[in-house]
């Protein structure tokens, strides 16, 4: 953390209440003896700051979840055994499930591939990449520039609108149950 | 009143309504600083979220259906009604509790307009109900809260606003929805035909080029096929010191036929299919099915190329793989049922099939018994061929027995479907051909779903001197029916005779002339008379009395009535009066009983409640 430079009365305050201290108090003498002989590396490092992790919001994964089933049947399709049906039966279940997560998809998100290159062309990557925009694998040696051919061009979210959400409201229910009277 | 910093347009339709505006303190010329404003609205239980339209859909819902939490939104609204996308999503579940296509019923005839009618399948007397009136209120009253509340130092009622009616509703149906504006708070409110704001929308998108897209002796035909409805009108292109104007000369019947009988024509074709198959359908199935229809419907027209697109109706049940119906929907089903059953190719004389209705069809809505959008089409031209007779130093090119026109703009989401346009444009151009008139030519509005509000909200702007406007006042002449002075003959109606009150093209803000002929009305007792509209009768002066005429010619409206208060008066006395026939500043007619003596006036009502029971 920078400290502010003193002022020179602050300095002069300083010098005053230092030159007292160390008549005093023969602790505080020694340590003024250490930092005049080692200089500011004679202080003890700070302390640093624990990497900090935070926990997601559940709300705004519940209230996607519930927006894909609502639309596209999204938790319908994922709770289904699909071991027991062909492929032309899990076929048609998925166009409406592709059908409605497509439009809550582009509803709710802008997405736009990270790179704007066809996958299979070459790329160079510049020193000082977003390694988290780009990942690269395979024969990773060496130094910036890289140079690799683009397996996937990556998504990335530019615009996200979702729905406002009622202060009331329980988003853990992602369908409500339905009676028919 | 303090000046007005916006002028909003709205697009009150029978299946969505949309905003627009333009920013008057930023506009000039054709340089016009317009936006649309995105609603915001429940799209789930709980959830709000903004979209450029709002379904014209209202649910009532059971006290114990929803959570009253789960219906907050961003104003403090009205309880025990969801308007938008949440009702018509619930709707179609529980179609007992929903009211839709208000806006149809507003311009049913057979219906007392004020009642609470709506939803008509409601059984007993459990759910609400509503008028379609209130439901109209309702509406603009929702949009009026959406614009408050994100424009919070101009309210929507110091605003212009300009509000679209079909160009076909009637003179009560007009009046009801300027009613239903200055009810939901509209202030300074004015009418605009559909049609027309449509192609304002165009000229506004053309930034002034519209001028070399179309030259004078030009007649624009506009055909719009919204969600509910198809509305036609012709606009003339004629010339006045050296700059272009705009007269809309025409418009057509009301035609309840549009985009939802197309989507819910293919969900039967393909229901038909299934029901072959052995698989019945259930109504929340037709409803999933007509959805599935709709998307392989843009699908295939978009792509000629394709030969199917499969069709799926998911189960209600969690089981989606193993309770869906698979089916498909073909390119031929798709080309029989919407272009050649929508929009057959047909001969210029073909006119729409008419059947006697029966007396039950009053409960529901009077729609058009021929779905062949073509052959409304000619009727149309055909009923119009007198339509410029009067434009001074225009050619009119009427050959065949139809007017001509020389260009058309599309509008409503229909025509999202290229292949219904051109389809339109290919009949049209085989009636012209035959004629040996040239081929019509399309101009190209944007888009399709929002130009009728963003047309609205330009003609609020261009009414300020902003731009060209398209003139032509009332596109019909009207007259009240007089019965004529002969000695009853049991069995025989006595003959009627038509006075007409009002002449074809009575600008806004213009007085008719008195009629010479007088009516006795009975002080304190409500007289009614009948009332007439023509669409082709463009010559008919104020005290012109009409006979005998061809049944085309004059259509019957609704009954209207006068009720002369008993003040001063004795009720029973019998009062000489005049009927004179205006038209307000907000575009409605006003009919007034003027007695010959005295300086008093009293409005004759146009929208009549039905008697009891009747």
């Amino acid at each position: 953390m920078a400290v502010p430079m003193p002022s020179v009365i602050q300095r002069l305050s300083i010098a005053l209440a230092s030159f007292w201290r160390a008549l005093v108090d023969p602790q505080f003498a020694a340590a003024v003896a250490k930092l005049r002989a080692d200089g500011p590396a004679a202080l003890p490092p700070a302390r640093p700051e624990p990497p900090h992790l935070q926990a997601a919001e559940p709300n705004a994964a519940l209230q996607l979840l519930g927006l894909l089933q609502q639309e596209g049947r999204f938790v319908d399709f994922l709770q289904e055994d699909v071991a027991a049906y062909s492929d032309a039966e899990v076929g048609a279940a998925v166009r409406v499930v592709h059908e409605g997560c497509r439009k809550t998809l582009s509803q709710h998100f802008t997405i736009e591939a990270v790179r704007a290159e066809p996958e299979g062309t070459r790329v160079t990557l510049p020193g000082g990449f977003d390694a988290a925009a780009v990942r690269l694998t395979g024969n990773v040696l060496g130094q910036p520039p890289f140079t690799g051919s683009l397996t996937h061009k990556g998504w990335r979210v530019t615009e996200v609108r979702l729905p406002k959400v009622a202060s009331g409201h329980d988003l853990r229910i992602l369908a409500p149950a339905e009676v028919e009277l | 009143m303090s000046e007005a910093r916006y002028a909003v347009g709205i697009d009150l339709g029978t299946t969505h309504c949309a905003l627009s505006y333009v920013d008057l303190t930023h506009s000039q010329g054709d340089e016009v600083a317009q936006d649309l404003m995105r609603v915001p609205q429940l799209t789930a239980p709980g959830a709000v979220e903004e979209r450029p339209l709002l379904p014209s859909f209202l649910y009532l819902p059971h006290p114990d259906e929803l959570a009253a939490d789960d219906l907050t939104l961003p104003w403090a609204s009205e309880p025990g009604a969801i308007l938008g996308e949440l009702a018509r999503s619930i709707g179609a579940r529980t179609p007992i509790r929903l009211v839709s296509s208000a806006k149809s019923w507003l311009c049913h005839p057979g219906v007392d307009r004020r009642a609470a009618i709506l939803p008509p399948g409601a059984p007993g007397d459990e759910v609400p109900r509503l008028s379609p009136y209130e439901a109209s209120v309702r509406y603009l009253r929702y949009l009026r809260n959406a614009w408050d509340q994100a424009h919070p130092d101009d309210d929507l009622a110091a605003q212009e606003v300009t509000v679209t009616v079909p160009a076909s509703f009637d003179p009560a149906a007009r009046e009801l929805t300027a009613d239903a504006a200055l009810a939901a708070g509209l202030q300074r409110l004015v009418l605009l035909e559909e049609p027309q704001a449509a192609l304002y929308s165009w000229i506004h998108d053309s930034q002034g080029d519209w001028r070399n897209q179309v030259h004078v002796g030009d007649i624009i035909l506009v055909i719009d096929v919204g969600g509910g409805t198809t509305d036609l009108s012709l606009i003339a292109v004629t010339e006045r010191e050296g700059t272009l104007e705009l007269t809309r000369v025409a418009v057509g019947d009301h035609i309840l036929l549009g985009g939802d009988n197309m989507d819910l024509a293919l969900a039967h074709v393909v229901k038909a299919k299934l029901s072959a198959e052995g698989k019945s359908l259930d109504p929340w199935q037709v409803q999933a099915l007509t959805h599935g229809c709709r998307h392989a419907k843009e699908a295939l027209l978009a792509d000629p190329s394709l030969d199917a697109i499969p069709v799926v109706v998911p189960s209600r049940g969690t089981r989606l793989i193993g309770g869906s119906i698979r089916t498909e929907l073909t390119h031929d089903e798709v080309a029989r049922t919407l272009v050649d059953g929508f929009f057959p190719g047909v001969p210029v004389d073909a006119r729409p099939a008419t059947r006697a209705r029966g007396a039950l069809t009053q409960l529901g809505l009077p729609y058009a018994q021929d779905a062949a959008v073509t052959r409304h089409l000619a009727a149309f031209l055909a009923a119009q061929t007198g339509a410029t007779a009067d434009l001074p130093g225009f050619v009119a090119s009427t050959g065949g027995g139809f007017l001509h026109p020389t260009a058309v703009l599309f509008n409503g989401g229909v025509f999202k479907a290229k292949v219904l346009a051109e389809r339109v444009l290919e009949v049209v151009n085989g009636w012209l051909a035959a004629d040996g008139a040239p081929p019509v030519r399309p101009i190209e509005g944007t888009d399709l779903d929002l130009s009728v509000a963003r047309g609205a909200a330009y003609y609020g702007y261009v009414r300020r001197g902003g731009g060209v406007r398209i003139r032509g006042g009332t596109a019909r002449s009207y007259y009240v029916g007089v019965e004529s002075a002969m000695p009853a003959v049991p069995g025989i109606e006595p003959p009627i005779q038509a006075l007409c009150l009002a002449p074809f093209g009575m600008e806004e803000g213009t007085e008719a002339e008195i009629p010479p002929q007088e009516f006795g009305l009975v002080v304190g007792e409500p007289v009614r008379f009948r009332f007439f509209g023509s669409s082709v009768r463009r010559d008919d002066q104020v005290g012109v009395l009409l006979e005998d005429w061809p049944a085309e010619e004059l259509e019957e409206l609704e009954e209207i009535q006068a009720t002369l208060p008993a003040e001063g008066r004795t009720p029973g006395e019998v009062v000489p009066v005049h009927l004179r026939a205006s038209v307000t500043e907000v575009g409605t007619l006003r009919l007034e009983a003027v007695p010959r003596t005295g300086s008093e006036r009293w409005k004759v009502e146009l929208n009549v409640r039905s008697a009891p029971g009747g």
